[in-house]
């Protein structure tokens, strides 16, 4: 069975059609890519998939659950996390703290419970403090705990947005342009990387990306959108040899 | 330092503040009891609002609104039946009213939760919405409050206000609740839900996309914060004994913002500092209102004149010193001693 199923849906935002008729269905352990021209809605889809947008028509089905009209949070507890295009820390918090904020959807103690300091709550920090630590180990992002998230490179920026998503405790990993701004030995180290945690955390990933080195290195299917319309669906292969695809990004050749 | 050695440490501060308290209590002169009692309360102010607009990032400006719901609320549950009976000379009060009473501390935890009630049914609908509309809400429900008050004759004497409330808030009880009110923030703060908090101050789509629940949370601090400042304006009714409508309007929101921005938005210890800094300033200034005669020209006293330098203040740090006094660190033993200053908070 299918993780996640969106059938068929549509957003638009007064006249203009964002994402049109657009569907996708991701099965476990998948990486799935979505490419496209700038402005073609791609973000607009994941939006709508995370709960941001609402979509005018169409449903989204994730593990058997209607998740179309939910808010983001709900949808995030259920399993689905996502990294932003233009990275979106807690830059004043640290390292650890913006994991830590992760892990404050599953909490069970009340605020007064946490305030007082009672054992039940003590037990859930002290647990999440050591998972989150042992997550920053495990992505190399140890060193930097104590300081502001703001105040780290990029590259470790975008990585410590994965490790944040991460401690949701997803299934599925949204990316949005994970390797944007990388160099080729970065976005390769970046490739290693996402399939080591999707091995490592069992998860379906959903990611955009420009990178065709990355999208293609990768992916096991690809989508393309231009114009909000699905445009192309299949493997790197077929993607790569598809004329609407070539047309899309590098123009219609018309006689002068 | 080990973190038991600064606990025992904080511990030993307070005590030791506390018998300063003690013998203050005892043998200075009232007006400078009343600074400190005042002190105490525009710290358990600040503090309130700062909850919302520094740690949560909800500018929120009803500070005076809940306040006057507090001291009301305080006001007659502690007056005796006959001062209340003599107050409303216009228009009876209402029966049930006059035979409420209760002890000064019940009032206390009445006043912070009747506050947290009308907080809770005026942050319901507007924290659904982002950005600038709760600013507007909050200011709109303040000025509704003190037009409320001034007609529900029965209830608050209208515009002739309360007098003769009892005088019961005294050192220990303002700092009492100030040193708790600090310390139960501190915890909070540091705690789970003070990490949610921040996040969504920092950015709220993030936090959400993360898990946490907005409503829930910007609610659960806005409510909080109602309670302390509900408490707060009981403890300011009980300490001057007089209260009216028109004390609880914007420019009482207005002073205590300064205070929060003067402090720092996000540092308990910057608000702190600054509403007890503040305070005595503005007591100080109290000599720019009087006649003034510097030798060669003589200025006759200009009410009102104490705002203008509080406004200029306010201008001044705005430009110069956005971050207030502390920023969002906090003052620690670490930082007095000189270890690792600035680094992580000591509470």
């Amino acid at each position: 069975m299918n993780l996640l199923e969106v059938k068929n849906i549509t957003v638009k935002f007064g006249g203009l059609t964002a994402v049109s008729d657009f569907s996708l269905s991701l099965k476990k352990g998948e990486i799935v890519g979505l490419i496209g021209p700038n402005g073609a809605g791609k973000t607009t889809a994941f939006n709508a998939i995370t709960g941001i947008y609402k979509p005018t028509s169409g449903g989204i089905n994730f593990g058997g659950k209607d998740i179309t009209r939910m808010q983001p949070d709900k949808i995030t507890k259920l399993g689905i996390a996502r990294t932003f295009q233009n990275i979106r820390l807690f830059s004043n918090l640290s390292v650890l703290e913006n994991v830590l904020v992760a892990h404050h959807l599953r909490l069970k103690s009340s605020f007064a419970a946490a305030m007082l300091r009672l054992p039940g709550y003590l037990r859930e920090e002290r647990a999440m403090r050591k998972e989150a630590e042992e997550l920053l180990g495990g992505l190399a992002l140890s060193r930097f705990m104590d300081e502001k998230a703001g105040s780290l490179p990029y590259g470790q920026q975008r990585r410590l947005e994965i490790a944040r998503a991460l401690a949701t405790h997803p299934k599925i990993l949204l990316l949005d342009e994970p390797a944007a701004g990388m160099n080729p030995k970065e976005s390769h180290e970046l490739m290693e990387f996402i399939e080591e945690i999707r091995d490592k955390f069992d998860l379906s990933i959903f990611m955009i990306e420009h990178h065709m080195q990355v999208v293609m290195g990768i992916c096991e299917r690809i989508l393309v959108l231009d114009h909000g319309v699905t445009i192309a669906e299949g493997s790197p292969e077929d993607i790569q040899g598809n004329q609407k695809v070539i047309e899309a990004y590098l123009g219609v050749e018309t006689d002068a | 330092m080990k973190s038991t050695a600064k606990i025992l440490l904080s511990i030993a501060a307070i005590l030791l503040f506390f018998v300063f308290l003690y013998w203050a209590q005892k043998n200075l002169d009232p007006y400078k009891v009343r600074i400190l009692n005042l002190c105490a309360i525009n710290i358990i102010l600040t503090l309130s609002l700062n909850l919302t607009n520094g740690f949560t990032g909800l500018f929120s400006l009803g500070t005076a609104g809940f306040m006057a719901v507090g001291a009301y609320v305080s006001a007659l549950l502690t007056m005796p039946y006959d001062i209340k009976t003599m107050n409303f000379f216009m228009v009876p009060i209402n029966p049930v009213l006059a035979e409420l009473h209760a002890p000064f501390i019940a009032a206390l935890i009445l006043a912070g939760i009747v506050s947290t009630v009308v907080g809770f049914l005026i942050g319901a609908p507007v924290l659904k919405l982002k950005g600038d509309y709760l600013a507007i809400a909050t200011l709109g429900f303040g000025e509704i409050i003190s037009v409320v008050f001034t007609n529900t004759q029965t209830i608050t004497n209208g515009a002739l206000g309360l007098k003769g409330i009892p005088q019961y808030t005294i050192l220990y009880w303002s700092w009492g609740t100030a040193v708790i009110v600090i310390i139960g923030l501190m915890m909070l703060l540091n705690s789970s839900y003070g990490r949610a908090f921040k996040a969504i101050r920092e950015d709220e789509t993030a936090a959400q996309a993360m898990g946490i629940n907005l409503f829930y949370h910007k609610l659960l601090s806005f409510s909080i914060s109602a309670f302390i400042a509900g408490i707060g304006g009981a403890l300011l009714g009980n300490l001057i004994s007089t209260i009216d409508p028109t004390m609880f309007r914007f420019s009482l929101t207005y002073q205590i913002l300064l205070m929060v921005v003067l402090g720092g938005m996000g540092s308990i210890t910057g608000s702190v500092i600054s509403a007890s800094i503040m305070t005595v300033i503005m007591e100080l200034l109290r000599a720019v209102e009087s006649p003034m005669n510097l030798g060669f020209i003589s200025l006759p006293g200009i009410p009102g004149m104490r705002m203008v330098v509080f406004s200029a203040l306010l201008i001044a740090v705005a430009l110069f010193m956005r971050r207030g006094i502390m920023g969002e660190k906090e003052f620690s033993w670490d930082m007095l001693f000189g270890k690792g200053a600035g680094r992580r908070e000591s509470a």
